[in-house]
């Protein structure tokens, strides 16, 4: 009784959000006359919002390293759109090449920032900030001052694509909903073996009688989802892309290493130095792989816009930092969740496209966001207060 | 019918699910220095923050009477216009100020309105720097004093504020014998200008020598009040009180043999990190054997810390040269990973903000220095790593309600324990400890010393870094010291007491005067 009552202390801030984005669901469902939830709607609200989730995992590492940021992501995301625009339209460069190479350039822009902030010691706020104007200003110099337009259809796939189908059943696009049932059955196969493991060393497992409504819970949303998508065009590609970053950085941040590594840097970066940890590697890596995945949500955004442009990523660090605040991540580090930001991320996007469809202005959206994020942290900030 | 300068009747407050103080009487003369002693969770800094305002009056039972007055504070105000000061451990100081910006902080001098007169300020802390024996200019910054000198500004920041009663709480846990005697003396002289003194302490031979009076508390009531001229006052005395039993053996015993040489260090010097043209650790040679507890004992700033630190994976300074030898072979250790792969450990001497992350819960902290031993390649398997902390939470006896408890909640001994735990955790042949029991209660010092006699019967080397010295003549077989970055003298155990010690270093600082 004592340990579930610290455990959901514990994870409330995460609880609430998950709760609170149902209630934001469930109201804009009601507000937008069903529109949110119409398969076409929840197909756009996955590719309107999926490079800023890819960004808030990336954002994530950062901050968990001891609320830095990084603000450049919005700049690396438009200039590597640029420069893949570049590549494929002026010098004619074909589609695949052209990701792997936006890719590694995405990598090498976070290889050198995290060089300056891991091994020089700039604070992340100020080498960002540089990073922020240098790729802003790059990406001008690239593009001209104009846009790149049209794209190749292959270029755009990520973005905009679906899954192929493999076949109809009336209305129903039948890999989603095979999809849906996989990851049903891999999803129980997952839960039964931790289970068997934690019995096997002798700890307590929740009783069937949690477990089982739990388990049907879950199963039930991932076949309603799948369900949605298959009346509509299918899998979204970036869907994809975006569950498999979920699932690779969730497993890392939590049950790796280097993951450990991270956190122990949030909590305590001297301890951790003293237990071992290799403080500037941790750096350097986080920030490596914050460009690496600037450059996907580049390419992605790009793709989905189908041209490349000098205003293009403007702000896209604001919102992925915000994703991860709303998400239960702490401004001192050490604490926060992959899980959480995509769910403060999806939060914002749901807010956003609820209020597009009942026609409130782009203006009073900004405002209300503002509102979201400073509610969050201070709920935040109040329920740590209340738990000393 | 005496009268006291603070009378506590009958003082008890809970809070959700214990009962922190019962009861509890307290009484203190005028002019007189009160020792206030007890273990870590006897009640003692909830007593005093009863009386400072911190819980308001109203949220605990009994009186608060002050010179024959009920006093009913509501907060901090209220009890500092009544003439009460506390001086925290952790000092409320900023780093970044000057001395006089300090002391008046908050209490600041002003000519008209909220304009702060920057003359009234500077003569008058200069005038009680000169009262407390502070020699410095009033412009230094705090960060550039020692930890004594900053304790003697809080004393001046409380005289700015007319105290009459000041309470120190541990004030000498982090100062060295010197500043300790500095700090003594002067509380002696505020005796005789009337003020009346609380201190809290765990060091028992401080208190024998300083307090008028002593009272113990225990589990949240009071056991008894020593008066000085009246009982008899011993540390063998208090420290029954303050357990419930007799503590025959402060250290306990140990018995088994001392093995050969396992590790050495030779010819070891290193600059400081900061200022590369200074030599901070000068040609240091040891060595420790298999089963021994060898000692380092010195002042402050005598280089210990700095010294394992740069054993340690080279934590500390630039341009390190000389040779680790260990079981006969020479090895190289380039970082803290190196150390921790050879089988060496080091415990920091400040376990909150460099041995434990405090927002992290037990089982974490364990498995941080040693995660291969749970992981297969680079993922790790959660259900060992709760096996392993589990088993260090039985072998060590860390009371928490589980391993999921975050160790910031922990008092200081059981953290200490979650430390020693990451650390055997790592399978260390060579154990580092600095300052192993600062800042905590006599029965779980006890508990550590137990750890480290089991280590050493494992065959393991310890060396214990402390500047208790009781401790280290009460724990070590051998015992080494350091002053100014240099050995100044090895001692067995049988010929070392403190004034061999000291005397160690008195010669060595004259040596040094001579050259």
């Amino acid at each position: 009784m004592n340990k579930k009552g610290s455990f959901l202390k514990g994870n409330i801030r995460q609880y609430v959000m998950v709760i609170a984005l149902a209630v934001v669901i469930i109201l804009f469902q009601f507000l937008t006359h069903g529109v949110l939830l119409k398969p076409l709607n929840i197909s756009n609200l996955i590719s309107q919002n999926a490079y800023i989730l890819i960004l808030a995992v990336g954002m994530l590492l950062c901050i968990l390293t001891g609320g830095n940021v990084d603000l450049s992501v919005g700049s690396v995301a438009g200039f590597v759109g640029a420069i893949s625009a570049t590549m494929m339209l002026k010098m004619n460069i074909p589609i695949f090449p052209t990701i792997v190479v936006s890719l590694i350039l995405g990598f090498l822009i976070g290889c050198w920032q995290g060089f300056w902030i891991a091994y020089v010691g700039v604070p992340a706020f100020i080498a960002t900030l540089a990073g922020m104007l240098i790729f802003r200003g790059l990406t001008l110099v690239v593009l001209k001052g104009t846009s790149l337009a049209p794209l190749p259809a292959g270029y755009t796939f990520m973005a905009s694509g679906f899954l192929p189908e493999i076949g109809k059943m009336g209305n129903l696009n039948i890999l989603a909903i095979a999809v849906g049932i996989i990851a049903s059955i891999l999803y129980v196969l997952k839960e039964l073996n931790d289970r068997k493991n934690k019995r096997k060393y002798g700890f307590e497992v929740s009783s069937y009688k949690t477990f089982v409504p739990q388990v049907l819970g879950i199963l039930l949303i991932i076949n309603a989802f799948t369900y949605s998508l298959a009346s509509y065009k299918g899998i979204p590609m970036v869907l994809v892309i975006v569950i498999v970053l979920v699932l690779i950085y969730s497993f890392i941040t939590m049950k790796t290493i280097p993951g450990r590594h991270i956190y122990a840097y949030g909590g305590n970066m001297k301890a951790a130095q003293l237990s071992g940890v290799n403080t500037k590697r941790v750096m350097f890596w986080v920030y490596a792989n914050m460009g690496l995945l600037a450059a996907l949500a580049g390419v992605i955004f790009t793709g989905r816009l189908n041209s490349a442009t000098p205003k293009s990523g403007v702000n896209f660090e604001l919102d992925a930092i915000a994703a991860c605040f709303i998400g239960g991540a702490s401004t001192s580090g050490g604490v926060g969740t992959v899980v959480g930001a995509m769910v403060g991320g999806l939060l914002m996007g749901v807010l956003n496209n609820g209020m597009s469809i009942m026609g409130i202005s782009i203006d009073w959206q900004q405002a209300i966001k503002g509102f979201v994020l400073l509610g969050a942290v201070a709920f935040d900030v109040y329920s740590k207060s209340k738990s000393k | 019918m005496e009268q006291y300068a603070l009378e506590m009747r009958n003082i008890t407050k809970t809070f959700p699910g214990v009962k922190a103080l019962d009861n509890v009487n307290l009484q203190v003369k005028p002019h007189q220095i009160h020792a206030l002693v007890g273990e870590n969770g006897a009640g003692k800094s909830t007593l005093m923050n009863v009386l400072s305002g911190v819980y308001p009056h109203g949220s605990y039972e009994g009186d608060i009477v002050i010179d024959g007055q009920v006093c009913a504070f509501k907060n901090i105000k209220e009890s500092e216009a009544k003439g009460i000061a506390i001086i925290h451990q952790e000092l409320a100081l900023i780093p970044q100020l000057s001395i006089a910006e300090n002391v008046f902080l908050g209490n600041e001098q002003t000519d008209f309105g909220p304009v702060i007169s920057w003359d009234k300020t500077r003569i008058k802390t200069m005038e009680m720097m000169k009262k407390v024996g502070l020699h410095e200019s009033i412009d230094t910054r705090i960060n550039d004093l020692g930890m004594g000198k900053q304790q003697l500004v809080e004393i001046i920041k409380a005289l700015a504020k007319d105290v009459k009663l000041l309470i120190l709480d541990e004030p000498t846990a982090a100062l060295n014998d010197d500043d300790s005697k500095h700090l003594l003396e002067l509380l002696f002289e505020l005796k005789q200008q009337g003020i009346t003194s609380i201190i809290i302490s765990h060091k028992l031979n401080e208190v024998t020598k300083v307090a008028d009076a002593i009272t113990i508390l225990r589990d949240g009531k009071t056991i008894e009040t020593l008066i000085k001229g009246v009982d008899e006052i011993t540390e063998a005395r208090i420290i029954k009180g303050m357990v419930g039993r007799e503590l025959v053996d402060r250290f306990p015993k140990r018995s088994h043999a001392i093995g050969e040489i396992c590790f050495e260090v030779k010819n070891w010097s290193a600059y400081d990190s900061k200022d590369e043209s200074k030599l901070v650790l000068k040609n240091i040679s040891i060595n420790t054997r298999r089963g021994e507890v060898v000692g380092i004992a010195g002042l402050m700033g005598a280089g210990r810390t700095e010294f394992a630190m740069s054993v340690f994976g080279k934590s500390f300074g630039k341009r390190i040269e000389g040779t680790i030898i260990k079981d006969g072979k020479e090895i190289h250790i380039k970082n803290v990973k190196d150390a921790i792969r050879h089988g060496i450990a080091y415990t920091t001497e400040d376990r909150k903000s460099a041995g434990l992350i405090l927002i992290d819960n037990i089982k974490r902290n364990i498995s941080l220095t040693a995660f291969h031993k749970i992981s297969k390649g680079i993922v790790i398997d959660e259900n060992k790593e709760i096996k392993a902390a589990e088993d260090f939470r039985e072998k060590l006896r860390i009371k928490s309600p589980s391993i999921l408890q975050r160790t910031g909640n922990l008092s200081g001994g059981n953290q200490q324990k979650v430390v020693f735990s990451k650390w055997i955790f790592s399978d260390p042949d060579v154990l580092i400890l600095d300052e192993p029991t600062r800042g905590i209660d006599v029965g779980a010092k006890y508990e550590i010393y137990s750890v480290i006699n089991d280590l050493t019967a494992a065959g393991k080397t310890i060396i214990m870094i402390s500047s208790e010295l009781p401790e280290i003549l009460g724990m070590c077989d051998r015992v080494y010291v350091m002053n100014e970055g240099r050995i100044v003298g090895e001692l067995n155990v049988e010929e070392a007491s403190q004034e061999n010690i000291m005397h160690c270093i008195m010669q060595s600082n004259q040596e040094g005067y001579n050259e």
